[in-house]
């Protein structure tokens, strides 16, 4: 009903694009494929899927469950090797993991055994920084995701979003050409995972990195991103790389702009095909039980 | 202090976890209660058994035979004798008929179970008796000698076997090369390689070594292997996206990862020990608490065997007590322990909730 496209984009935000577009390409993907299984029962799990991120752009992955979105981060990262096509990172073809692709996991991945501090310190030392120049770049890190307090905590001691807030600090402190991350917050409360998208934001402002970033959820998508890479399930397929018009800096009251729900009505129409209006921001609110009950005082 | 929001009736104060609280840890004061209670209920009955007379006992010391001339089915019956009691009650009829004055005794227990009081008292004395033959080993320094061998094999036994476990739990070449053959000697019981220990090594401490060498070596490598393998594979891929190559994984990441858990299987393999040990002492020239063991058995002095029981037992006890506790400092990341650097530090996060998740301007 909205006449509003989510191809409208403002002057300022063309330009932004425009200028982004001249940044050169950091991660390359042609005609990525990769099947899983074995040769009488393969499972087609990315299907030619080709695009390009460049410099210091933010990225988020969207998609159906099932439909590929880790398989593709994980051959980002090189824990999975491709079945054909190519990854490129600077030119360079990905071979294996390694620490210019820095990984945020869904579930926690600090090691137990290291301290806070160590645990940031731990990419640098494996670099074969010395322990004081190590010491030196963690405590920055963990000053801008705000922990310089827990420096000395075990991580057990930690709430689940300090423990993403030190992973992403662990993974930015080998200074990785591209941070890669899974559906880092998928498992946080909706109130923290608000807090931690703020200070994604932050950080990504404050760091010259390039962020790929896996969700489900898509007004964190559209929240946090400069384009959406939409895949389509089984196999999974690019559907669109969609720009988003929304300006920056972000803010939350930009959740009710034409421009964020027209965006948001382009996506649903691709991951709900069917559902036309957005009824799956409904879903997501809490349900109540009605019961009779007064507001006397007894 | 703060009051409660709302006072809770009395008795249903809560301070922690309650008695039957499923899977929750109780609080200290409970938990020593209840450990000094595992060694003292069972002290108890011992106790119970031995000084109620009608619990059990069911024999009769004979302290008076009656008049023995009395002939009869039991006339054999003496002074000092332990006797059923329904033999003594039979016997009794027999004098009762030949109105003789009857037999006396005390109602006892099979020798096989001492009083508390014969055991402890035969637990001092084995310390106190010097050896029989000049040149023997006092008690203490038998113990002392059953501990050298206890070390020497395990300490062995862990020097190759944590390497060689952690190797193959690591890397599929090292296991599929050993664990075959270590599984086929592990089923082999350890004293069948004693004879064979002697051949080689003669009579001497090495041969009892090696038994408790060989007796925890092979399982030793099968469980270093298995905990090892457990090592949560998402930290390995953690650790290989900031950069780690291959041996810094094995160093850095899966020898740490794996450390709580080997250290619980080698206090678990240290009791195991124990029993190659009173096998191994056998072998060659007896030694050791084994020794001592042995003879109280062959002389039937079960207040010495159950002397010398309990000195095992409390050795193993001490020993593992004394290692849960080293464990706690050594792994401060297991189950909210502290490293001795932040022993007297209040816990982060603990006591302040309200910064859960929260950020700093
Ligand atoms: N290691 C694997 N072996 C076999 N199939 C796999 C493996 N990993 C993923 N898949 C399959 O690939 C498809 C995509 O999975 P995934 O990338 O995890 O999806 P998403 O992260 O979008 O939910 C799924 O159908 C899944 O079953
Ligand atoms: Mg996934």
């Amino acid at each position: 009903m909205s006449p509003f496209s989510y191809r409208n984009q403002s002057e300022a935000v063309a330009e932004r694009f425009r200028k982004l577009k001249q940044r050169p390409v950091v991660l390359e993907v042609k005609d990525l494929t990769k099947r899983f299984g074995t040769e009488s029962n393969p499972v087609l799990a990315l299907d030619n899927v080709s695009f390009e991120v460049h410099r210091r752009e933010f990225v988020c992955v969207v998609g159906a469950s099932g439909c590929g979105k880790s398989t593709l981060v994980r051959l980002l990262a090189g824990l999975e090797q491709p079945t054909s096509g190519s990854l490129l990172l600077d030119g360079k073809t990905v071979d294996g993991p390694g620490a210019d692709r820095g990984m945020v996991f869904q579930g926690y991945t600090l090691f137990p055994w290291l301290t806070v501090k160590d645990n940031v310190m731990f990419g640098p030392r494996m670099k074969g920084m010395s322990r004081a120049a190590a010491r030196e770049e963690a405590d920055q890190w963990l000053s801008l995701v705000s922990l310089d307090a827990f420096a000395d905590s075990y991580p057990h001691q930690l709430s689940g979003g300090m423990k993403q807030r030190v992973a992403i600090a662990r993974a930015l402190a080998n200074s990785p050409r591209i941070l890669l991350m899974d559906e880092p917050f998928g498992a946080l409360d909706a109130q923290t995972r608000a807090q931690m998208q703020r200070h994604l934001l932050h950080i990504w402002k404050n760091a010259d990195v390039t962020i790929v970033f896996i969700t489900h959820d898509l007004d964190e998508a559209i929240y946090l991103a400069d384009r959406i890479l939409v895949l389509k399930p089984r196999p999974g397929r690019v559907a669109e790389l969609l720009e988003v018009p929304v300006p920056r800096p972000r803010s939350t009251e930009q959740f009710q702009s034409p421009e964020f729900l027209a965006t948001r009505r382009r996506l649903e129409e691709w991951i709900h095909p069917g559902s036309e209006t957005g009824t799956s921001h409904v879903d997501e609110l809490p349900r109540l039980r009605l019961t009779q009950v007064g507001d006397e005082v007894e | 202090m703060t009051t409660p929001a709302r006072t809770p009736s009395k008795g249903s104060v809560s301070k922690g976890p309650r008695w039957l609280s499923l899977r929750q840890e109780l609080a200290p004061r409970r938990r020593a209660l209840l450990f000094a209670l595992a060694f003292a209920l069972p002290l108890l009955l011992w106790s119970a058994v031995s000084y109620l007379p009608f619990l059990w006992h069911p024999l009769m010391e004979v302290t008076y035979a009656g008049d023995e001339t009395v002939a009869g089915d039991y006339d054999y019956l003496a002074s000092g004798m332990l006797v059923e009691k329904d033999l003594f009650a039979a016997r009794n009829r027999e004098l009762a008929a030949a109105g003789k004055p009857a037999a006396l005794g005390i109602p006892r227990n099979p020798i096989y179970l001492p009083a508390p009081h014969e055991v402890a008292r035969a637990f001092y004395t084995a310390f106190k008796t010097p050896p029989a033959r000049q040149g023997d080993l006092w008690l203490h320094e038998s113990l002392l000698h059953s501990c050298r061998i206890i070390f020497w094999g395990f300490i062995l036994s862990a020097a190759i076997g944590l390497p060689l476990g952690i190797l193959c739990g690591s890397l599929m070449l090292f296991s599929r090369l050993f664990e075959p053959f270590v599984d086929f000697v592990r089923y082999m019981p350890a004293p069948v390689f004693g004879a064979l220990a002697v051949a080689i090594w003669g009579l001497d401490d090495a041969p009892k070594i090696a038994v408790v060498f060989i007796g925890t070596f092979f399982p030793m490598v099968l469980v270093v292997a298995n905990t090892t393998r457990q090592v949560d594979g998402a930290l390995l891929e953690a650790a290989q996206t900031l950069g780690c190559n291959r041996r810094q994984l094995l160093g850095h990441v899966i020898i740490p990862a794996a450390t709580p858990g080997l250290y619980r299987d080698m206090r678990i393999l240290l009791g195991c020990a124990w029993t190659y040990l009173v096998v191994a002492e056998l072998i060659g020239a007896k030694s050791g608490i084994s020794a001592f063991l042995y003879q109280a058995q062959r002389y039937k002095q079960f207040d010495n065997v159950y002397a010398a029981m309990l000195m095992i037992g409390l050795i193993g006890l001490f020993t593992d007590q004394i290692l849960a506790l080293l464990g706690r400092f050594l792994f401060p990341s297991e189950n909210g322990g502290r490293s001795l650097k932040n022993l007297f530090r209040p816990r982060a996060g603990e006591s302040n909730p309200g910064v859960l998740g929260g950020i700093a301007p």
